[in-house]
């Protein structure tokens, strides 16, 4: 019987000849993501009693969900994980201003095809973009990561989900991922790997794959991946020194479900507050008031949601009463986007530029809501509180949808600015 | 102590048992000791629960049990009232890993639909079996390093001895 590639990868990584799903297995990741927290997983590793951590060298930190520090408190948090990083010798360490994690890990060549990666982050599955097999972890276990080098996984039921048909104008990625959460549910991926294929996800750039891997987590899967192909290969070359080995299911792997979506009369979708599997179509949603549009994060901040945007904003201004925040994934988006225009265009149509970080989406700074607001944004969660306030409320859609809205004042199809 | 057989009368309950109800959201910023925590396990599912568990009770649910927020607390509790074992089809996903961190023995099978609150069942880990009333259900063995996890008494406790951390 044929093996999934999650099954393939953990094998692997085992040294086993094959796993099944249900069975666990010790593994030593290849990378292990830390962010912010790094401070917190730190003092859980001081109580270890360890001195030095096993494998510094699979270690990466990004400061990224506060920066620069809003307060002395999140500044004193900074301060104790570069005390950190200089005790403990970790090469790879990105400090604030870098970006965020999910996009700068590829960016430094740090997530590769067939890489086992563990993140304290939900959204780590993001890095399945490249082919990398890459889970969200809890901070005790990564503190144990450092302190042991290993860690363990239970091997995960596939689901195969398969995207054809032809994506019609002003629908993309995250239209097709919102989708499929709205279908499946909040959990109906629970403890999933999710292996996504079919010609629409061949046809998608590596940016707009990332898009779909990152929100796998939204439906409660602990991976998400796509085959590299070879614009994964175009994208990481001359990234990375590392060696690697590309891994890909077998042709006659045994899925939990297969299952397939015929997107070419996909609508742009939207999520409605205050869940993400709370998904219709934008023409159920027209007309809705706005007060602030965000276009960024970890999800949708990259280069081509820029022009995307900038292209529907088609050098006319935002509505008046309107916010329009820009907060690109990470320094090499932002020189990108200062280098070709696009930048230009969004700011004179009115748009706040943020340094690239999680900023707002997490509600901790830069562009937090009032009671009352609502933001539209192409963030990854719309829960309550989620940006900063109980009472606001938040849908999540496409940059192309946002930017229309930004321009309308209100939620409009982004298929009319055409 | 660890036993590889562990016996023990059942608390029944359905399928996605969420974390909330485990363990109430408006306590999760309140620094409660693991003993405090416990008075809330399960509250706004079972308000019987809490005053009536007895050591080594074993949970026994549906599927998604855990579903909902990442708060380890929701294992805490349930670990701190006494529970032996945890029980369900299936658990969410950082639920399940919270549970054999902190040395909290799981179980996923479907013995849910062989068993009555009330009734006893044991758990065999060594054979990967669950005796019901009314029937054997079986589970993939747990790695013999979660069985290190879960006989050290979770994650932390484990590392150091692994390390020789007195």
């Amino acid at each position: 019987m044929g093996q999934t590639f999650a099954q393939k990868v953990l094998a692997r990584k085992a040294g086993l000849r094959e796993v099944e799903p249900g069975q666990i297995v010790t593994v030593q990741p290849d990378k292990l993501l830390t962010h912010d927290n790094t401070a917190a997983i730190a003092r859980i590793f001081r109580e270890i009693g360890v001195e030095k951590v096993a494998r510094p060298e699979i270690s990466v930190i990004v400061l990224d969900h506060v920066v620069p520090a809003a307060t002395e408190g999140h500044a004193r948090n900074h301060q104790q994980i570069r005390e950190f990083v200089r005790e403990q010798g970790i090469a790879s360490f990105y400090d604030v201003g870098e970006g965020i994690c999910h996009q700068v890990l590829p960016e430094k060549g740090h997530a590769l095809p067939g890489y086992l990666i563990v993140g304290s982050d939900s959204h780590t599955p993001t890095h399945g973009a490249f082919g990398a097999f890459a889970a969200g972890i809890g901070r005790t276990e990564a503190a144990a990561v450092m302190a042991t080098g290993e860690i363990w996984l239970m091997v995960p039921h596939t689901f195969r989900i398969s995207i054809e048909g032809q994506l019609q104008k002003e629908v993309y990625a995250k239209d097709i991922i919102l989708y499929i959460i709205g279908e499946l549910g909040a959990d109906g991926a629970d403890y999933r790997a999710v292996e996504f294929t079919g010609p629409v996800v061949g046809e998608l750039t590596v940016a707009s794959r990332m898009v779909l891997c990152n929100m796998v987590a939204e439906m409660g899967a602990k991976i998400g991946v796509a085959e590299p192909d070879d614009k994964t290969r175009a994208w990481l070359n001359g990234r990375s020194v590392a060696g690697f080995q590309e891994v890909f299911a077998d042709p006659d792997a045994s899925y939990e479900r297969v299952i397939e979506y015929d997107v070419s009369g996909l609508l742009p979708q939207v999520a409605k507050p205050h869940t993400v599997d709370n998904v219709v179509p934008v023409t159920e949603v027209l007309g809705t008031r706005i007060d602030q549009a965000f276009i960024g994060t970890c999800t949708n901040g990259r280069l081509e949601d820029f022009r995307v945007a900038a292209q529907i904003l088609g050098g006319g201004n935002i509505a008046p009463n309107t916010r329009l925040l820009i907060l690109p994934a990470s320094r090499e988006v932002l020189l990108a986007a200062v280098a070709e225009g696009t930048l230009t265009e969004l700011i004179t149509a009115g748009a706040v530029v943020l340094n690239p970080g999680c900023g707002p989406c997490l509600g901790a700074h830069q562009g937090v809501m009032a009671p009352g607001e609502v933001t539209i944004s192409t963030a990854n969660r719309n829960f309550k509180g989620r940006m900063g306030c109980k009472e606001a409320q938040v849908y999540l859609a496409s940059p192309a949808t946002v930017a229309a809205s930004a321009r309308a004042g209100e939620i409009v199809d982004p298929r009319e600015f055409l | 102590m660890w036993e590889s057989v562990h016996t023990g009368r059942v608390w029944k309950y359905g399928d996605d048992v969420n974390t909330d109800v485990i363990y109430p959201g408006k306590y999760t910023y309140s620094d409660l000791s693991p003993e405090e925590m416990a008075e809330h396990a399960l509250e706004d599912l079972d308000p019987e629960f809490a005053s009536s568990v007895e050591p080594g009770d074993i949970i026994v649910a549906g599927t998604n049990f855990g579903c909902g927020s990442s708060r380890e607390q929701a294992v805490t509790c349930l670990k701190y009232a006494g529970v032996g074992v945890l029980i369900a089809k299936s658990f969410a996903r950082i639920y399940f890993r919270n549970a054999v961190n902190q040395g909290l023995p799981i179980v996923q099978c479907a013995a849910v639909e062989g068993v009555e609150s009330g009734e006893e069942v044991a758990v065999d880990f060594s054979a990967g079996k669950v005796m019901t009333p009314r029937g054997e259900y079986s589970f993939p063995p747990l790695s013999s390093f979660v069985m290190g996890i879960l006989q050290d008494g979770g994650l932390i406790p484990h590392v150091r001895r692994k390390m020789g951390i007195e």
